[in-house]
């Protein structure tokens, strides 16, 4: 028993909540700083005639400054770096958050003024000054995105199946190295494409909507592999094995097991994807050109979209140059809200889609 | 062929005692497969197989099995006779896996992966040209180490899935009978028979494991194949799923890789015991026999070292 009570040397270190809890700021402290700072900083902003954005930016750095000055005097190095870095990464996130809440309050606050139901059901033909709408244009949008996305998604995912289940070797590292230098060709550059692979055939006069999709699927098409590409590497190939353990062929594993397990994955990716080209407007200057009247016919004649709407209600507003511009505006709010509602649409669809725990 | 190697080697070495391999039944007796080996009693094995009859499920002869130009498994040749429990044993990494998977080419999926010898199952060699892998999987079943169910799937849907996903048309009631028995099978019907349209992922993982034998066990195979199907799963759940493989017995030829000593000789008629020279060598079969004889009159020190724990 002896050896379980040894004579130990007397602790000669402080007691424990001493020691634990000194040199540490009170909660409310670091708050009562960035509210200092906060007062100084606008005050002497005011006081010297500055304006709110140089007063932010000042006060910005004092808290960089005084924050971890404050903590160093009387907490330490290691805590003092921790409220410095803190600072850091909150800066750094309003950094990126700033810009985005600013546009969605400048488009919102300007494009209000004509979101109206006359906006949504009129188009263009024979307006000058006010009234007219976007009809024409979202009709356009939708079909040439909807057309876009027709091209993209097959191509897309069956080049993704390619790439994770069957390619190997040089041809895989090929297509994967074109896929790649695809995802960087300017959007530009698709619309010349699209419109000279139809001069071809139709000449150089050649305006339809189906060019504008052709267009949109070449900027389309890598972002959709890319996407599908990690969902599907993301599905464990036990479950595969599961598949194959049970007689089932490579392509029904594929059709059957791989793609609804990460059917919330890829459902997103095209979300995204499309997302991403419904606002672009220089291949389709090129190639759909735009018009007033609405246009339901993909395969003849121009469309207008919104993008190009936007564009040309902006730089052409006509005389006098406001209705115009509130045109503008307004359709770069159903673009956004667009974009939202197809986000929150890959939302519902992803929860859907997802494989079930049952917990 | 093998068996005259096996008796004519038992034979110059004299260490057979008695019931020299006459009959048909000590024929394909899963005793001393490696030519270079001393034999032991053939009647221990022979008691252990003694349902053994006609033509062993699997003839295995000479089988090395590459991935690329890496030999991972070298030279086995072994029977497994029908309708009844084979173990194979061994340290990591010597083989077994591999070669459970190459019983049912799923070690193809590997790229790279390939097969030199024979493997014949009731006459017809399964790495013939024209031998589709597809089919071969569609008789010989497996069940992994980890409980891997369709995560998109009920648990109606993934016993099942065999027929779903072959697009085999079948009534409803037929798939309902079919569900039930499997389930039955692989004693699950009970715990959930309440909730056959719930996901099947939402099951413990004993529960997870046994839905896995069900789903192999739904599309009829002749053989389950099990990967360590024990090794995620608690004690509890190990019993349930042993108890089962014993069930099975009846109706399928059952191998089972297990680093569970105690498993293989709960759950086994036959035990191979497969081992590694060193890292980078191939994995050798050392010893196949009667699980009595392994565990407890093994023929080679390697094994008697390996299952009484003195080894490295």
């Amino acid at each position: 028993m002896s050896t379980l009570t040894p004579t130990r040397p007397p602790d000669s270190r402080p007691p424990a909540q001493a020691d634990l809890t000194s040199g540490s700021l009170p909660m409310w402290a670091p708050w009562a700083v960035v509210v200092g700072c906060a007062a100084v900083a606008f005050g002497v902003g005011t006081a010297l005639g500055w304006r709110t954005a140089l007063s932010a930016v000042v006060f910005a750095l004092l808290v960089l400054l005084v924050l971890p000055g404050v903590s160093y005097a009387t907490e330490g190095r290691r805590k003092a770096m921790d409220r410095f870095m803190t600072v850091v990464v909150s800066l750094a996130f309003s950094l990126a958050i700033l810009p985005l809440l600013s546009l969605l309050i400048t488009v919102i606050t300007n494009g209000i003024a004509r979101f109206d139901i006359e906006f949504f059901t009129s188009d263009m033909t024979g307006v000058l000054g006010p009234g007219g709408g976007a009809y024409a244009a979202i009709v356009g949008t939708v079909l040439i995105t909807a057309a876009a996305t027709i091209i993209s998604v097959p191509v897309g995912v069956m080049c993704a199946i390619y790439l994770v289940e069957y390619g190997k070797g040089k041809l895989a590292r090929w297509v994967t190295l074109l896929v790649d230098v695809m995802t960087g060709i300017p959007s530009i550059v698709a619309g010349l494409f699209a419109f000279a692979f139809f001069a071809l055939f139709f000449g150089p006069s050649i305006r339809f909507g189906i060019g504008g999709a052709v267009a949109l699927s070449v900027l389309m098409i890598p972002v959709v592999v890319r996407s599908v590409e990690e969902m599907l590497k993301l599905v464990p190939n036990e479950l595969r094995e599961a598949s194959y353990a049970l007689g089932v062929s490579k392509w029904r594993t594929i059709v059957k097991v791989v793609l609804p397990t990460a059917a919330a994955g890829i459902t997103t990716g095209i979300m995204i994807a499309i997302a991403r080209v419904i606002g672009e407007t220089a291949p389709l200057l090129i190639i759909v050109g735009t018009t007033n009247a609405v246009n339901w016919n993909l395969f003849e004649g121009r469309m207008a979209s919104l993008p190009v709407f936007t564009y040309y209600s902006y730089t052409i507003p006509g005389v006098p140059p406001q209705f115009g511009v509130e045109r503008a505006w307004a359709a770069a709010l159903t673009l956004f809200l667009i974009v939202m509602l197809l986000n929150l649409l890959a939302r519902f669809v992803s929860t859907k889609f997802s494989p079930k725990t049952g917990k | 062929m093998a068996d005259n190697t096996d008796i004519a080697s038992s034979a110059t070495t004299g260490h057979q005692t008695t019931a020299p391999a006459a009959s048909g039944a000590s024929a394909v007796t899963p005793s001393q497969v490696s030519v270079d080996r001393p034999s032991v009693d053939e009647t221990e094995g022979a008691r252990e197989a003694h349902h053994i009859t006609g033509v062993p499920q699997f003839d295995v002869d000479n089988l090395n099995i590459y991935y690329g130009d890496f030999l991972a498994v070298e030279g086995v040749t072994m029977k497994i006779p029908t309708r009844s429990v084979t173990a194979f044993i061994g340290p990591s990494g010597c083989g077994k896996s591999t070669f459970l998977r190459a019983l049912n080419r799923m070690h193809e999926v590997i790229p790279g992966a390939r097969v030199e010898g024979s493997l014949v199952m009731e006459g017809q060699n399964l790495y013939a040209p024209e031998v589709d892998a597809v089919a071969v999987r569609r008789r010989v079943g497996m069940v992994f180490q980890r409980p891997n169910p369709f995560p998109t799937m009920s648990i109606y849907d993934n016993v099942v899935a065999g027929v779903k996903l072959n697009s085999r048309r079948m009534s409803k009631s037929d798939l309902d009978a079919l569900v039930e028995k499997s389930l039955r099978g692989a004693n699950l019907w009970n715990e959930v028979k309440d909730r056959l349209d719930r996901p099947g992922s939402g099951l413990s993982g004993g529960q997870q494991q046994r839905l896995c034998i069900a789903r192999a066990i739904a599309v009829e195979p002749q053989v389950v194949l099990m990967d360590e199907p024990c090794s995620a799963l608690d004690p509890i759940s190990t019993l349930a799923i042993e108890d089962l493989i014993l069930e099975l017995r009846d109706n399928y030829t059952i191998v089972i890789v297990t680093h569970n000593m105690q498993q293989a000789a709960r759950v086994s008629n036959q035990t191979a015991f497969f081992n590694i020279a060193g890292t980078g060598k191939p994995g050798k079969l050392i010893e196949y026999d009667g699980t009595t004889t392994i565990f407890t009159n093994p023929s080679v020190k390697a094994t008697e070292d390996y299952v009484s724990g003195r080894f490295g």
